[in-house]
């Protein structure tokens, strides 16, 4: 199938081709793009206490690609993605039915501690929250507990290259993080995250504190980091996960306010050719 | 309807006048505000008033012996009667306070907000916390008195249990409680962002805490600390409980911290304050002036210290 | 690579450091460790109070638990006397600090502006660490000969009355500031309303605020009374030593708490299995179960003053 090259969507049109996937409306990846995927989701129900937030997802996320969780609030996204890194432990009562597999591993079996987890998979979220310490050491933190023996300037510099923060900041390491304007911050909190030398890095509505221009400088750099990393992006802004991302996962609320799956596949197809009415009343913006 | 025009004007008068008007029957207004205000500047009153009083009192000693009353040990004499034990005495008790209650309250209240789960061990220990402090202190002088005098006097064999080291462990239980709220106060105000942050980056619990929330929560910390320690240095229901001596006795060096007799500053101002000598009485209020200092300095000092470590950062 | 089995890159393991993982379980095994300490205190407290004090009263005849006066060193324990002490001294208190401590409340809460808050505050704070030992001087030497004998001349030089204006003024802070801060947590949609409807600030302190934060009000009072129950030096000081069962605040007197260090500090100190001896925990049995009593109900009423909000 061939896609036609201006769609008539004033913002699809606009967005680079971020997919190789072109014209595929389907939901199922060709064998070999299975095997890349680095997270797999399994089976899996997030619980608070009693109340069910996510129900029955299986998803995989393909490496070195920008998948993107969208739906309505309140239903389940961001809970969906702190499964990934084991950041709901942190919430008194939470807890996990079914497996996430990372790299074959299985994130919540029991010998696999937590605290790994989150080195190897980063989290940059909602509102930049930088550690009330310099530039320097909110980017060394990470690597200066998890053991790093290495040259830590050498590794505070190319994580501040690749977060595309090393010139603004360059002259002023010693100075507070929380000195920075807010798109600067976020961008030291991506920063921090490399700095551990994820292969993951999960973003929760990074962009939604800052406005347009800080936006769109985000989305680029994210466009670098996807060479390097698997990038997954809760957002509300449908038009940046349509412009941002290769992947999308469409995600709702049922009646028992659970949230679960409603279509996931490549972002095009999502947007342009959707195989649910839910979901094509959702990106046409009848609801949400 | 012609009738509105009429009435507008006559309305125009009468709503000027209602509105003017009201300012004279606002009279009970400003008199309960002055009532009210009045109220508090009693209470300021009533302190400036104090403290004036034992300056006055106190002046006479000073004059005649100035530095001299800080440095002679007790005596029968009013003419003669120093402080300098008590000095001792408080300074001693401080040290051991601040080295018992600031560790175990801090820990206390570290597990409480940053390890404990919501269980009903956990409420029964803040319940239970909350509690102790508001035993009377001298409930805490039975406590000095029957475990702390009796387990003194077993670990020392010859001396009396009265020592030191007893009221000491006295006075640290009886300010724990303070230190452990204060603390969980300044450990409740540091942002939840800062530890998940530090949690994202793959840090552990006690990571996240010592490395980031000890440092933001360390100004009310230290603040809390040093007034309950303020607090503790004022106290003498306890000490006379546990055992601090009245009247006078025979000086105090680090060898008999076990064994010796003690005293402390708010003790010795009991004592003189209860001597039908008025020279004691003028005794007592310089002995005062001096504590009153000692309590003023802490409290400086904790707000210097707050003001220190909220850096702008 | 078609079938590449899914595999971590070399040498990655989820396991974690095991040296790590110890510190932690050990790091929190020490902060557990610390509050259950806590608890042992508590547990001290009631048994060494509990164990002198039946010891006392299976020691002695019940009858002698009412007398003339307190005179334990003559095994005469007329638990009335020091509860009456108490009571007096107590009432006494909360006359001086209720009206202060909650007129200044609303002052600081709904007159104040928020500089004069900032500088006044502090000072009632200084008025609250006073030592009470130096608040009982206050009242022997000043309140007695300048307030209580002009206006009462067959006052004692030792008497309740003093002792009981000495611990008000050092429960005005306590008063003050919890009722303030219950008045300021009242939300301020609920002021405007009533100024909307056009009513003035007395009308609006005293019939919105005031009733909306009633529960923390009522805390305050609680909390002061059990703080002024449980006061002992100024009583010490100002009020001499428990005697003749008396109703008279003028007279000497002395309270549960000031009997208690009498009793501790005579000349003839007591110890050991006397009577005497164990009716000082007797004593500090009463006033432990009272305060403990009103703290619980007091805090229940702080928790409800916050819950609303």
């Amino acid at each position: 199938m061939v896609m036609p090259e201006t769609t008539g969507d004033p913002v699809l049109d606009t967005m680079p081709r971020a997919t190789g996937m072109v014209g595929s409306a389907t939901s199922s990846a060709p064998p070999d793009e299975r095997a890349a995927a680095v997270i797999r989701i399994e089976n899996l129900d997030a619980y608070y206490s009693a109340f069910r937030a996510v129900k029955d997802v299986n998803l995989a996320f393909e490496a070195r690609k920008i998948t993107a969780l969208i739906g309505p609030s309140g239903c389940g996204k961001s809970t969906l993605l702190r499964t990934i890194n084991r950041m709901n432990d942190l919430v008194p009562g939470a807890r996990v039915d079914g497996s996430v597999l990372y790299h074959g591993v299985d994130l919540y079996s029991k010998d696999v501690d937590p605290v790994e987890v989150r080195r190897r998979i980063g989290m940059v979220f909602q509102k930049a929250n930088p550690f009330p310490k310099s530039i320097y050491d909110n980017v060394a933190f990470g690597p200066r507990i998890n053991g790093y023996k290495g040259n830590m300037d050498e590794l505070v510099e190319s994580s501040l290259h690749r977060a595309a923060l090393w010139d603004d900041v360059k002259d002023k390491l010693k100075q507070s993080g929380l000195a920075l304007s807010g798109g600067q911050q976020q961008r030291l909190c991506i920063a921090r995250a490399i700095a551990t030398n994820p292969d993951v890095i999960l973003m929760d509505e990074p962009c939604s504190a800052l406005d347009p221009r800080a936006t769109l400088q985000i989305e680029e750099l994210m466009f670098e980091l996807k060479e390097t990393y698997t990038i997954v992006i809760v957002t509300h802004n449908m038009q940046q996960a349509a412009r941002a991302s290769d992947h999308t996962v469409f995600l709702s609320m049922a009646e028992d306010r659970a949230g679960y799956v409603v279509e996931e596949g490549p972002t095009l197809g999502i947007f342009t050719n959707p195989k649910s009415r839910l979901t094509e009343d959702y990106v046409s913006g009848r609801f949400g | 309807m012609s009738s509105i025009g009429s009435s507008a004007t006559a309305t125009a008068a009468s709503v000027r006048a209602g509105l003017t008007g009201a300012r004279r029957h606002d009279a009970w207004g400003l008199v309960f505000e002055a009532l009210l205000l009045a109220s508090l500047l009693l209470s300021l009153a009533i302190l400036f008033v104090l403290v004036a009083d034992v300056l006055a009192k106190a002046a006479p000693v000073f004059a005649d012996r100035g530095a001299g009353f800080l440095t002679s040990p007790l005596s029968s004499n009013p003419a003669k009667a120093g402080i300098v034990q008590g000095l001792v005495g408080t300074a001693i008790l401080a040290a051991i306070v601040a080295g018992l209650a600031f560790p175990f309250g801090l820990a206390t209240a570290i597990y409480l907000e940053e390890y404990a789960a919501d269980t009903k061990l956990t409420r029964f220990i803040q319940v239970n916390v909350r509690n102790l402090a508001g035993v009377p202190s001298v409930v805490y002088g039975l406590l000095g008195l029957s475990v702390f005098v009796a387990f003194m006097d077993t670990v020392d064999g010859t001396g009396s249990g009265r020592n030191v080291v007893a009221g000491g462990i006295t006075l640290a239980v009886l300010v724990l409680p303070i230190v452990i709220i204060t603390s969980i106060e300044a450990l409740r105000a540091v942002p939840n962002a800062i530890r998940e942050a530090g949690y994202g980056v793959g840090a552990s619990r006690w990571e996240v805490t010592r490395q980031l929330v000890l440092p933001s929560a360390a100004p009310g910390i230290l603040t809390g600390t040093v007034l309950a320690l303020s607090r503790a240095l004022g106290e003498t229901a306890p000490l006379l409980l546990a055992g601090a001596v009245l009247g006078s006795f025979s000086g105090l060096s680090l060898s008999s911290l076990f064994t010796g007799s003690y005293t402390a500053l708010p003790v010795i101002v009991y004592d003189w304050s209860r001597k039908p000598q008025d020279a004691f009485r003028a005794d007592a209020a310089a002995a005062i002036v001096v504590l009153l200092l000692i309590t003023l300095a802490a409290n400086v000092i904790a707000v210097l210290l707050r003001n220190r470590y909220e850096r702008a950062w | 690579m078609a079938h590449a089995a899914p595999v971590l890159p070399a040498g990655m393991s989820l396991h974690g450091s095991a040296r790590r993982r110890r510190r932690e379980s050990v790091v929190r095994g020490l902060f557990l460790a610390a509050s259950l300490a806590t608890i042992l205190i508590s547990v001290f407290i009631v048994a060494a109070v509990l164990f002198e004090a039946v010891g006392f009263l299976a020691q002695i005849d019940l009858g002698k638990l009412v007398g003339i006066g307190w005179f334990p060193r003559r095994g005469i324990f007329d638990v009335a006397t020091i509860v009456l002490g108490t009571l007096i001294v107590t009432a006494i208190a909360m006359v001086i600090a209720t009206p202060i401590g909650l007129a200044s409340a609303i002052y600081l809460s709904e007159y104040a502006t928020p500089r004069f808050r900032r500088s006044v505050k502090p000072i009632l704070e200084v008025l609250a660490g006073i030592p009470s030992v130096v608040l009982g001087f206050f009242a022997l030497t000043l309140l007695t000969p300048a307030l209580i004998k002009p206006l009462f001349a067959d006052a004692n030089s030792f008497n309740l009355a003093a002792a009981g204006i000495g611990v008000g003024i050092l429960s005005i802070p306590l008063v003050a500031s919890v009722a303030e801060d219950a008045m300021r947590a009242v939300p301020q949609s609920l002021r405007e309303a009533s100024y909307g409807l056009g009513a003035r600030r007395i009308t609006t302190s005293l019939r919105v605020v005031f009733p909306a934060a009633v529960s923390g009000i009522v805390a305050a009072l609680i909390l002061a009374t059990s703080r002024a129950i449980g006061e002992t030096m100024v009583v010490a000081v100002a009020a001499g030593a428990p005697q003749a069962r008396t109703i008279n605040p003028l007279d000497p007197g002395g309270t549960m708490t000031s009997a208690m260090v009498t009793l501790a500090t005579g000349s003839d100190q007591v110890t050991g299995n006397s009577a005497a001896f164990q009716s000082l925990f007797f004593v500090g049995l009463l006033l432990f179960l009272v305060t403990l009593a009103l703290n619980v109900v007091g805090d229940a009423f702080v928790r409800r003053a916050r819950q609303r909000y």
